[in-house]
């Protein structure tokens, strides 16, 4: 290395330096307490307060259930023609928003986006959970609940098996895939943090209870060098699932026949929808969190910034698809694709009803939030005044995901309504079991949440330790006598 | 007293552990390892590390989720019980390749990570090393070269007198 100390490479230039990932120069053994003392110190006031509302809202998921399955589906607000409603709504909805945490642990991985690893933990946490509240949905729908297992490849009682010819089948594979993909995911990246937790307890409990779940991991560098390629693996291998999973969630609309639902563009419209609303959940959660647990020098204001703008970008793609539909309505020259984007979602009774002369849309409200809420909201975030003020950001970002539940009541409601036949229109509308139910997954949701917050370290402690400057060999900080500084 | 199981040497920065791991290494020993808090680049070349295997596990895993859809799907809906939809043909690989590619994934991904653990030799529920209670810092902030007392060139002088001359700051041995 000595040979080498004639070489001097120069600091960047001050207008070239960019805001360190991790704030205050904090170092490996900072890090590691500041992230293991989340989980170390006393319960706080608030996690019990908000634990108490999450576990009983979760009772009333579970209550809502129950009534449902003794009573059948007649409790929910579903009437012919409208015979997916609230619980397709909130499939695509919750699932949507769990494909941040995968886009943020493999596609970010793979684009080498440092930034990733201060919020990859908890947006695979988020993953993990808005998938299952995802799952309920499907599987209590479908009326007969004791029936879900003809969903599996399993020969029902006259030896038939499920008919692979239907998305919906797809549907099942690609979910409970993604779901144990993201669970082993995750898993992997806790591996090493579980055995930092192992090594820090106090307690025998603690020792046992997270050694086991270390598997004896030892921070080994020929371990590193299997994990770290296992880990690159399976970030490639999730980057083709998660832009799988949304597309054929899109395609259990696209390959009907009904006006509003029959359209190419909605794989990729619906993948841009679902990482748009998941950013919007992740910084509905994280900016709160940080605040709370103190974590500012680690899930920074440019981490913010950067999740921001990526929300503005995939906004703009949405807002990009819908415009596109109603070009493509007008362009095709089909009469009911027409009506369904004039009458059935934009006319209002103020503006563009009058203007061509229609009745105003039943659910013209519902179409309106939408688009002010997925193409103006995401706007304002090219503004760094409005991406450095964690407040507007997270009154935003709470916006984005009341935009993008409108957006899929748009999509089935208007689309059922009032399709072909007049003589075949109804009208929609949910019952009390429908919004308790809505509303008990977000017990469920964030009963878990919050568990995960309080036992499993929050953030990639080895992965953050990995991105300081204190980590590399070759900057100053990192031990190194000569080189440069980067 | 029993046999030590390794000598340990402990380094405070990554650079150290980095230029340490080479000495170690042109000293031709064997049965030795780094143990970092975080994977540090540079060091499987210091170590003198082939590339890892797990790959060879996820593309074996994900060629048996596509074959095994494929198969499946062709089995039930062309062989055991044909049933006619909507005209449609009793098998085609075009309906059926979603739900296979999604297995590609699933076992693919089984691959990798059970590969990794097996490669590993993981899980494993006793290891010296964890006993010491020096070494819980190599989670923390410190980097650790361990040479095992299982090395042919091991002894107990040469090894401690080595790991001195390339700046340890504390070295220990570890008892079996």
């Amino acid at each position: 290395m000595d040979d080498h100390a004639s070489i001097k490479v120069q600091a960047p230039p001050v207008q070239l330096e960019r805001v360190p990932l991790v704030g205050n120069q904090r170092g490996l053994g900072w890090l590691t307490d500041r992230i293991a003392g989340v989980i170390e110190g006393e319960t706080p006031a608030w996690w019990k307060m908000c634990f108490a509302i999450s576990l009983t809202m979760m009772t009333v998921c579970f209550v809502m259930i129950l009534y449902l399955m003794s009573t059948g589906v007649g409790v929910w607000g579903l009437q012919h023609p409208v015979m997916w409603g609230y619980a397709i709504i909130n499939f695509v909805w919750w699932i949507g928003i769990g494909h941040a945490g995968t886009l943020i642990s493999a596609i970010l991985f793979l684009l080498r986006q440092k930034w990733r690893t201060s919020i990859n933990r908890a947006a695979e946490a988020m993953t993990i959970f808005a998938v299952m509240c995802a799952g309920i949905f499907p599987l209590i729908h479908i009326g007969r609940i004791w029936l879900g297992w003809w969903l599996f490849p399993i020969p029902n009682s006259n030896g038939i098996w499920p008919q692979f010819r239907s998305p919906l089948m797809w549907d099942v594979f690609a979910v409970s895939t993604y779901f144990t993909v993201s669970v082993l995911f995750w898993y992997m990246g806790l591996i090493p943090d579980l055995a930092v937790m192992r090594d820090r307890a106090k307690t025998k409990i603690r020792k046992i209870g997270y050694g086991l779940f270390a598997l004896g991991w030892t921070g080994s560098n020929r371990h590193w060098s299997n994990y770290e390629k296992a880990y690159l693996i399976l970030a490639g291998l999730s980057t083709p699932l998660v832009l799988s999973v949304h597309s054929i969630v899109s395609l259990d609309f696209a390959v009907s026949q009904l006006p509003g639902w029959h359209t190419t563009i909605f794989p990729p419209y619906f993948v841009a929808g679902a990482v748009y609303s998941g950013f919007g959940m992740v910084l509905t959660l994280l900016i709160p969190l940080r605040r709370m647990l103190k974590l500012e020098d680690i899930i920074t204001v440019r981490h913010v910034e950067l999740m921001c703008k990526v929300t503005l970008g995939v906004g703009s793609i949405v807002g990009y698809a819908y415009a596109m539909e109603f070009f493509i309505a007008w362009y095709s020259g089909n009469p009911y694709e027409r009506f369904l984007f004039l009458r059935n979602r934009a006319a209002d009774p103020f503006i563009i009803g009058p203007m061509f002369h229609v009745a105003p849309a039943p659910y013209w409200w519902a179409f309106w939030t939408m688009v002010i809420c997925n193409v103006v909201v995401p706007q304002f975030f090219w503004f760094k005044k409005v991406r450095t003020s964690m407040l507007t950001v997270f009154a935003l970002s709470i916006l984005v995901n009341v935009g993008m539940w409108f957006e899929r009541f748009v999509i089935v409601i208007t689309s059922l309504h009032r399709d072909f036949l007049p003589s075949n229109w109804g009208f929609y509308a949910p019952t009390w079991v429908d919004i308790l139910q809505y509303l008990g997954t977000f017990g469920l949701f964030f009963t878990f949440f919050l568990l995960f917050i309080r036992y499993i370290p929050l953030i990639a402690i080895a992965e953050v330790k990995g991105v300081t400057p204190q980590a590399d060999p070759h900057h100053p900080l990192g031990g190194a006598k000569v080189g440069g500084q980067h | 007293m029993p046999a030590p199981y390794a000598i340990m040497a402990e380094f405070d920065t990554p650079a150290a552990v980095l230029q340490a791991a080479g000495k170690v290494r042109e000293h031709g020993y064997h049965q030795w390892d780094v143990f970092t808090p975080f994977p540090i680049h540079g060091m499987d070349s210091a170590m003198g590390m082939k590339n890892s295997k797990v790959g060879w596990f996820s593309f074996i895993g994900g060629c048996t989720g596509y074959t095994t859809g494929m198969l499946m799907i062709w089995f039930m809906n062309a062989v055991n019980y044909p049933v006619v939809i909507g005209g449609k043909p009793m098998f085609s690989p075009l309906p059926a390749f979603p739900p296979s590619y999604e297995l590609t994934i699933l076992f693919g991904a089984f691959g990798a990570l059970l590969g990794m653990l097996f490669l590993n030799r993981l899980p494993r529920l006793h290891n010296p090393l964890l006993k010491n209670a020096r070494f819980a810092l190599a989670t923390r902030d410190r980097f650790f070269v361990v040479i095992e007392s299982s090395d042919p060139k091991y002894s107990e002088q040469e090894t401690r007198r080595l790991l001195e001359s390339i700046g340890s700051q504390h070295i220990e041995m570890v008892e079996e």
